[in-house]
């Protein structure tokens, strides 16, 4: 019990935020500082935490000192740990880069602003880390609420848009809270390994497999899986660009984590697979996400507003290779969640610096762009390679995992669809480029300046950029590595291998 | 028919929230009006309470305060004469959330109003379709 | 949309009372939601926290950390209404002030915002002259009610109660002035930035409790630790532990509950309310 780092990881930027909205009204300066210094802080335990789990296993922290079942206890795994490093790691590089962006838009109320940056942070690593099916739902209720706030900061439609999201997310989580309220009915229990093993002999029941049913929706609104993506698109087109590059990345990645937990040791695997028997369905699901998905980013004009489709075919790849049913898919599901995070967070941030550019991120407004942002243009060349699948990049290792995936489960539908969603991105970016690098500068709405003259962003927002587009090779290149190390140890053994 | 019977009458408190979240989610689901949607959201958040709440309840239980005179703390305490704390400050919880998500939704819809002058979701949408 | 709604309104209803026939019996004492987790509470609550009230027991301290987040949720949804709707930069639009003596109305459009003088008040544009009964009657309201907020969370311990519901209250008395004189007088009173540092001070006594509760040596919000500042034993602690956190509840509660009111009947303007 000596060891208080993964309960720190929570409160202090939980203190952090309080200070942040406090501090607004006395010194105004201070604000930023405190903010970087609470994401930091956050970083910083969630990496020791995840550290010591791969030293020395599994970690549990029981909070106020009742033990689990009783009181509420964390317990991070390595599952738990790497999603936490990715979630803090990115948020706080996040920060950093769009200081300049954030800064403009909100002049005022900056304190505000950071108050509910860290507070979303709060929640998305709190979701990661809890061992509690209740604490998990006030937690997501925490990160719902504030990028409700922070997406209605946006111009235009942004808080139509918002309210929607509202609407829909608020259905989710009463979904989850329904789903939670029927496994307590029939269990007694609120704790993830308790339910874990007092369900065991419950399988036959027909209320665990409602419980299941309004779980898997409820996460599924808040992930934005196919059907139920309605909300994304306006939601994250019309975000201000920090707080997109923010949320896009990491809430989708989150729920599909909370999807992985409780399939793997909630209602374990063979529950998910054996009694239920919903994988086929479950991959056809995904299979009709990743072609509506990909489809739909074709019919886009505006660079944001296409990124965000893309989001919601490569949710499909998630849930379906968590769905294959076996070791390579789920391998690939987890994997994909970090490269995912990484993948988008690359786009959205480019997308912000352009926009922190040239305030217009219609396709037709890109003309040129290489000439003028050669750097931020190469980031997100990078990323788009990644998106697209190219090695060395990390997007396609998870793809090819999951290409395997889909062959050894004989899957072959959710194979050609995977194949056809990088043809359709290999379409979407190239026609990118092509308008980048082709366009007629001259032709584009210009503000002011000359054509050839070079308008790249600030160095503190291209620092960021460049780190993250480096780690795309670099979690590319240390695949093996990452997937042995890390990946391996959690894969359930009820999976075919 | 026989047996549907005593089993709706044996557990008619979940018959009478599911009927309250029905009404809810369809008022979510297919109303209008934005402040109408809003009130959907509170019955169907209400349902949910009213379900916890139930699973709460013991025949025979009274409210979860013991009873505390001179033994304070020594004497033992049946949990059968108490009805189940756990769910209540679940719901407690749920309460706030709901109360919460109310007031950043109102906060959005005043923002609504200001910019379209109305709240019926299809004339935001013509107007937006207009432009 | 309609038809659609219907579909899956009756496909979820149908699922939830399917489900409902694998149920224990309504009120069974034998229910696994009565025997597995929740006689433990009953029966040791008031040995090991001293608090012979149940639910704020299992509230504040064996789920507390679950209500530090249900404060914080709060906490946002305060934030959430100020960022969203709260301008400070406004036009000076339409503006009556009445002269005290005489009676007469001004009405200023546009301008320059004039300075404050005894001579002049300044009113609300719907503006009733007769209200002398509500006000006086609100006035002598409001101390009671704060009094009776302050017992709730208090008594949170041995009575339903606690730092939610009393923060509503004291929250409502100052919203009552509000309502009854008009915003102006209320914020005069109970400046925004008092209200929004307290929104924070709060939730942070709560979180700092948890967090003094480490730096003592102990888990975090582990209470027990806090005998060794408290000079009390270590049930005693627990119970002393909650009511802190009750009040620090209480604290946000109030001022968000405050700060959303004004924030939603002004329209972010913090002039005219209701």
């Amino acid at each position: 019990m000596n060891d208080h780092t993964p309960a720190l990881l929570i409160i202090l930027p939980l203190l952090f935020a309080f200070m942040v909205s406090g501090m607004a009204w006395i010194k105004k300066s201070l604000c930023y500082p405190l903010a970087v210094a609470g994401s930091g802080l956050c970083a910083f335990f969630s990496i020791r935490v995840f550290t010591h789990v791969l030293r020395h296993g599994t970690m549990q922290y029981s909070l106020g000192g009742w033990e689990a079942p009783w009181g509420i206890g964390y317990h991070v795994d390595l599952l738990n740990g790497v999603v936490l490093v990715a979630v803090s790691v990115l948020a706080f590089i996040n920060m950093i880069a769009t200081r300049k962006a954030a800064a403009i838009q909100f002049p005022e109320k900056e304190g505000a602003f950071y108050a509910l940056y860290l507070l979303f942070i709060v929640g998305l690593v709190g979701i990661v880390a809890t061992g509690d099916l209740f604490n998990l739902y006030v937690l997501l209720e925490v990160a719902s609420l504030t990028s409700y706030a922070l997406i209605a900061l946006g111009e235009g439609r942004a808080p139509l848009s918002s309210l929607n999201y509202l609407y829909m997310g608020t259905i989710g989580g009463c979904f989850y809270l329904l789903g939670v309220g029927y496994l307590y009915i029939m269990t007694g229990s609120l704790n993830m390994a308790d339910v874990a093993s007092l369900l065991r002999p419950l399988y036959e029941s027909g209320a665990i497999w409602v419980a299941f049913t309004f779980c898997m929706v409820g996460i599924g609104v808040k992930m934005a899986f196919f059907p139920l993506h309605v909300w994304l698109p306006n939601a994250y087109t019309y975000a201000p660009s920090a707080v997109s590059s923010l949320i896009a990345p990491l809430m989708t990645k989150v729920m599909v984590y909370v999807m992985i937990r409780l399939m793997i040791s909630v209602f374990c695997v063979d529950f998910a697979f054996s009694v239920l028997d919903l994988g086929s369905a479950m991959v056809w699901l995904s299979i009709l996400a990743i072609v509506m998905g990909a489809a739909l980013a074709l019919a886009q004009k505006n660079l944001k507003r296409l990124f965000c489709y893309i989001i919601v075919s490569e949710i499909g790849y998630m849930v379906g290779g968590a769905w294959l049913g076996n070791a390579a898919g789920m391998t690939g599901a987890i994997l994909h969640i970090l490269n995912d995070a990484l993948m988008t967070i690359c786009l959205f941030l480019a997308a912000g610096t352009i926009h922190y550019r040239i305030n217009n991120l219609d396709l037709d407004h890109l003309q040129g762009l290489f000439g003028r942002m050669p750097v931020t243009m190469a980031c997100l060349v990078a990323a788009g390679l990644s998106i697209i699948g190219v090695p060395p990049t990390c997007g396609f290792f998870s793809k090819w995992y999951l290409i395997t995936g889909a062959l050894q489960a004989g899957q072959y539908g959710f194979m050609a669809a995977l194949l056809f969603s990088s043809l359709v991105n290999v379409i979407l970016f190239f026609r990118v480029f092509e308008i980048g690098y082709y366009g007629d500068p001259g032709h584009g709405h210009m503000h002011g300046s000359s054509p050839e003259t070079r308008t790249e962003a600030p160095a503190a927002m291209l620092a960021p950029l460049l780190i993250l587009s480096a780690g795309l090779v670099v979690m590319g290149v240390f695949t093996g590595s990452i997937v042995a190390a890390v990946i391996d140890p959690i894969i359930p053994a009820g999976l075919a291998r | 028919m026989s047996e549907l019977i005593p089993l709706i009458v044996a557990k008619y408190n979940y018959w009478l929230y599911i009927i309250l979240m029905m009404i809810g989610l369809y008022a979510m689901i297919a109303k209008n009006n934005l402040v109408k949607k809003l009130v959907g959201m509170n019955i169907f958040q209400t349902s949910i309470i009213l379900f916890y709440v139930s699973i709460g309840c013991k025949k025979g239980g009274t409210i979860p305060i013991i009873h505390h005179g001179i033994h304070a703390g020594r004497h033992v305490v049946d949990p059968a004469h108490y009805v189940n704390p756990l769910p209540h400050v679940l719901m407690l919880t749920a309460i706030v959330v709901s109360v919460s998500t109310l007031g950043v939704a109102l906060a959005l819809a005043v923002k609504i109003y200001n910019r379209y002058k109305t709240l019926e979701e299809d004339e935001i949408l013509a107007r937006l379709r207009a432009k | 949309m309609k038809t659609a709604g219907i579909i899956i309104v009756l496909l979820a209803g149908a699922l939830l009372l399917y489900a409902t026939r694998d149920f224990p019996p309504w009120g069974a004492l034998d229910s696994p939601a009565s025997t597995h987790v929740s006689p433990r509470y009953l029966q040791k609550a008031m040995e090991e926290t001293a608090v012979p009230n149940v639910v704020t027991a299992v509230l504040a301290d064996y789920r507390g950390f679950d209500t530090m987040f249900e404060t914080t949720v709060i906490f946002c949804a305060g934030i959430g209404c100020f960022i969203l709707l709260r301008v400070f930069r406004q036009r000076p639009g339409d503006r009556y002030y009445r002269h005290i003596a005489t009676e007469i109305t001004l009405h200023i459009k546009g301008g320059r915002i004039p300075k404050k003088s005894s001579e002049f008040e300044r009113i609300d544009a719907l503006w009733t002259p007769y209200d002398l009964i509500i006000k006086t009657v609100c006035r002598i309201l409001v101390p009671f009610i704060q009094l009776f907020a302050l017992y709730v969370i208090a008594h949170g311990h041995h009575s339903p109660g606690g730092g939610f519901q009393g923060g509503v209250i004291l929250g409502a008395s100052v919203i009552l002035l509000a309502i009854s004189h008009n915003m102006r007088t209320a914020i005069d009173r109970f400046s925004e930035k008092t209200n929004n540092l307290l929104m924070a001070i709060g939730v942070f006594i709560y979180t700092g409790i948890g967090t003094v509760c480490i730096l003592l040596g102990a888990g975090f919000l582990d209470y027990r630790s806090l005998s060794a500042v408290l000079f009390v034993d270590k049930i005693m602690a627990r119970s002393h532990g909650i009511f802190g956190v009750e009040i620090g509840v209480g604290i946000t509660v109030m001022a968000v509950m405050i700060s959303i009111y004004n924030n939603l009947a002004s329209a972010g303007k913090q002039d005219e309310g209701l």
